[in-house]
């Protein structure tokens, strides 16, 4: 290939009228990456096949007229979570930057939120954490007038009313990214002993499978599952069945391969076998590695829901309100969803998606398998005997 | 007002301009901030988390429950400080007395490591370490599977790594120093290797042996990157403990105790060694007859 015929393939790329992986193809960067690929297990997902609607244009979304957006947007997430062609193309139709910055956990982006100052701009914060949000106005109530493109009459308002605050207002502090659940991955090529529930997670990480398992560094899931395991609720804050997790964790942690909420990597490697996982995540290292397999434990769990919301007093108000008009674009939220494979919530997005994605059972489990699952309650979020257990058990 | 007089006011205010921004950046940046984590230390958790006014000794009470973090952290330390010292210390050596015309270079060569950022250098030893990288090597040669990542083993390797420039350097320097006739002295009047090295080289470096190990041994006490990332949450510094008091568990007065007692820590542990230092690299007259 010469240099112009180069040009042109980069400029196609570029311009969106071929995707990455055609690209690299023909351009024969693709050797070069695949290389570089295998060379670097920690290399995390690859930007997938686009949904069945294809890239967004101009044509399914436009700024507001009139309305200065600014020159950046300072987004705060999770990792992987979103598709970084979906905010190119926002870069593109409005000629604001953003920048992503990813967390680990929800407490991080309280504690942080807390102390002040952090300059973000829009949050993609968990159902539970609305009611402390909403109460120490560190978020904004949504103005509906500047999201012409969200229509909640779509939405499930079972996952919705999570944003509600005060609850049951119907005044609302964000609306639905996403949802998934919290449930395990396991790599089949080394693990043979069936795994099904929480109890058998934590029963095998200390014995066939010690030292090859992960669980999250997040209290509220970690102490969450290992609550399942012994038998009492997710949402438990009661002092004995706490005891009874924490003595739990305290046994497992010795046999663990790490305490992490960036197990992708070490999935990838094989240096893990078996991880705590978000569906999201599941899914992503099952598309990539199909003897990963994901499971919702028959036991019990985490259902959640994540939210696009504003940040109260954000210096770029107008950016961000653009932002989550742009995403609550059903084509958009599809072709999001391609990369992040976590399931939709707007009826009209998932219709958008393809019939591969909406057949997956990963991203789209079976009702019946979601009716031992719980929603995190907000108390989860700020009660000081789960934050000090978990304190413990880290630094034992 | 005679002109001396003049000449004393106006040096005293030039004197006082001069050190007014060292002043103030550890006035504004160190002394305030110390006050108000003392303050802290003594206060309660609000209910979200935070700080909530209050007098209680129930921050300090609780700081043994963290005595591991404290330990791993002074352990590990003094670990990676030997270890440094006996990897730099024939570095040093070497370049300050042997390197001759490539000592450039190969001073040069130590320092580019630092070109590229503390956190990438720690994170490709995750690769290195991982199933994929050294164990399957190992693997391979018949020495069995093996678990390097997330080990104290792994910690301590990346502590090595990243500080052993801190070592090497001042030692360098106080080698290079070294005036090479009072050797020859030393073997003229009929010491050996060991003794000249031991009565001679080793005194007149102390000073770069004193600086290296405080420049390497107090940023490990507080060191969080090496042990997050190669250890896994599995070894555990107070560091880390620190972290997550701040910014998952959002215990700000216990942070603040714990902070303030790993000060004390680090202080006790730098006076004694500096009290052992002087007595043991200090001159000492023997009779030649």
């Amino acid at each position: 290939m010469d240099r112009e015929q180069f040009q042109k393939t980069y400029d196609d790329f570029r311009l969106g009228r071929i995707d990455r992986r055609t690209f690299l193809k023909v351009s024969g960067l693709g050797l070069a990456a695949a290389v570089i690929a295998a060379c670097t297990p920690g290399s995390s997902a690859a930007p997938s096949a686009a949904a069945a609607g294809g890239e967004p244009t101009s044509a399914d979304w436009s700024p507001p007229k009139g309305v200065d957006l600014g020159k950046t947007l300072y987004l705060t997430t999770w990792p992987n979570y979103h598709n970084p062609r979906t905010i190119e193309i926002f870069t593109a139709l409005t000629g604001v930057k953003v920048e992503v910055n990813p967390l680990g956990s929800n407490e991080e982006m309280l504690a942080k939120l807390l102390i002040g100052g952090t300059g973000w701009d829009v949050l993609v914060p968990t159902n539970y954490t609305f009611e402390t949000y909403g109460s120490k106005k560190l978020l904004e109530p949504l103005e509906m007038a500047k999201l012409p493109n969200l229509d909640i009459t779509r939405y499930d308002q079972r996952l919705l009313a999570n944003a509600e605050y005060p609850a049951g207002s119907k005044t609302l502090w964000g609306f639905n990214k996403d949802w998934g659940t919290t449930g395990f991955t396991y790599n089949k090529k080394h693990v043979t002993k069936p795994m099904a529930s929480w109890k058998d997670f934590f029963d095998l990480a200390q014995t066939d499978y010690s030292g090859k398992v992960i669980i999250h560094d997040y209290q509220l899931t970690s102490i969450g599952c290992a609550l399942v395991a012994v038998g009492f609720s997710f949402n438990s804050v009661a002092e004995n069945e706490l005891a009874k997790a924490e003595e739990l964790l305290l046994a497992v942690k010795p046999h663990l391969f790490a305490i992490t909420s960036d197990y992708q990597p070490p999935m990838r490697a094989e240096d893990a076998w078996v991880t705590m996982t978000w569906t999201n995540d599941g899914a992503q290292l099952h598309a990539d590695i199909p003897d990963i397999e994901y499971v919702i434990a028959s036991d019990g769990g985490e259902i959640w829901s994540d939210f696009y919301a504003v940040v109260a007093g954000t210096e770029h108000r107008e950016a961000a309100y653009a932002f989550l008009d742009f995403m609550a674009v059903p084509k958009v939220q599809a072709f999001d969803a391609a990369f992040h494979k976590a399931p939709l919530v707007d009826s009209a997005g998932i219709a958008l998606e393809s019939a591969e994605m909406r057949a997956n059972k990963i991203t789209y489990p079976d009702a019946a398998q979601l009716s031992k699952l719980e929603f995190g309650t907000a108390e989860l979020l700020t009660n000081k005997a789960r934050a000090d257990l978990w304190a413990r058990v880290k630094s034992a | 007002m005679t002109r001396s007089e003049l000449g004393r006011w106006r040096s005293r205010i030039v004197t006082f301009l001069l050190l007014m921004p060292a002043s103030a950046w550890y006035v504004l940046l160190l002394l305030v901030p110390l006050v108000i984590l003392i303050v802290f230390s003594f206060g309660g958790r609000a209910p979200e988390g935070g700080y909530r006014p209050d007098f209680t000794l129930a921050n300090y009470q609780e700081l043994p429950t963290r005595s591991t973090a404290f330990l791993n952290a002074l352990w590990m330390a003094t670990g990676g400080t030997i270890l440094c010292l006996i990897v730099g210390f024939p570095l040093a050596y070497f370049l300050a007395t042997r390197a001759g015309s490539q000592r450039t270079l190969l001073l040069v060569l130590v320092i580019v490591p630092f070109w590229t950022s503390f956190l990438i250098r720690t994170y490709a030893w995750l690769t290195i370490l991982g199933n994929n990288g050294v164990p399957a090597w190992l693997e391979r040669l018949g020495f069995g599977h093996i678990v390097l990542l997330n080990t104290p083993f792994a910690v301590l390797l990346g502590i090595v790594y990243n500080y052993l420039p801190l070592m090497v350097f001042p030692l360098y320097v106080s080698l290079e120093r070294l005036d090479k006739r009072l050797l020859e002295a030393s073997k003229d009047l009929g010491a050996g290797r060991w003794a000249t090295f031991r009565q001679v080289t080793l005194p007149l470096s102390s000073a770069g042996l004193l600086s290296g190990v405080i420049l390497v041994f107090i940023p490990i006490m507080g060191e969080y990157i090496i042990p997050a990332l190669l250890g896994g949450g599995k070894v555990f510094f107070i560091g880390n403990a620190l972290v997550d008091l701040f910014l998952q568990s959002r215990n700000w007065p216990f942070g603040s105790a714990a902070a303030i007692v790993l000060i004390l820590v680090i202080l006790a542990a730098v006076t004694l060694y500096l009290r052992l230092g002087s007595r043991g690299g200090g001159t000492r007259e023997v009779s030649l007859l």
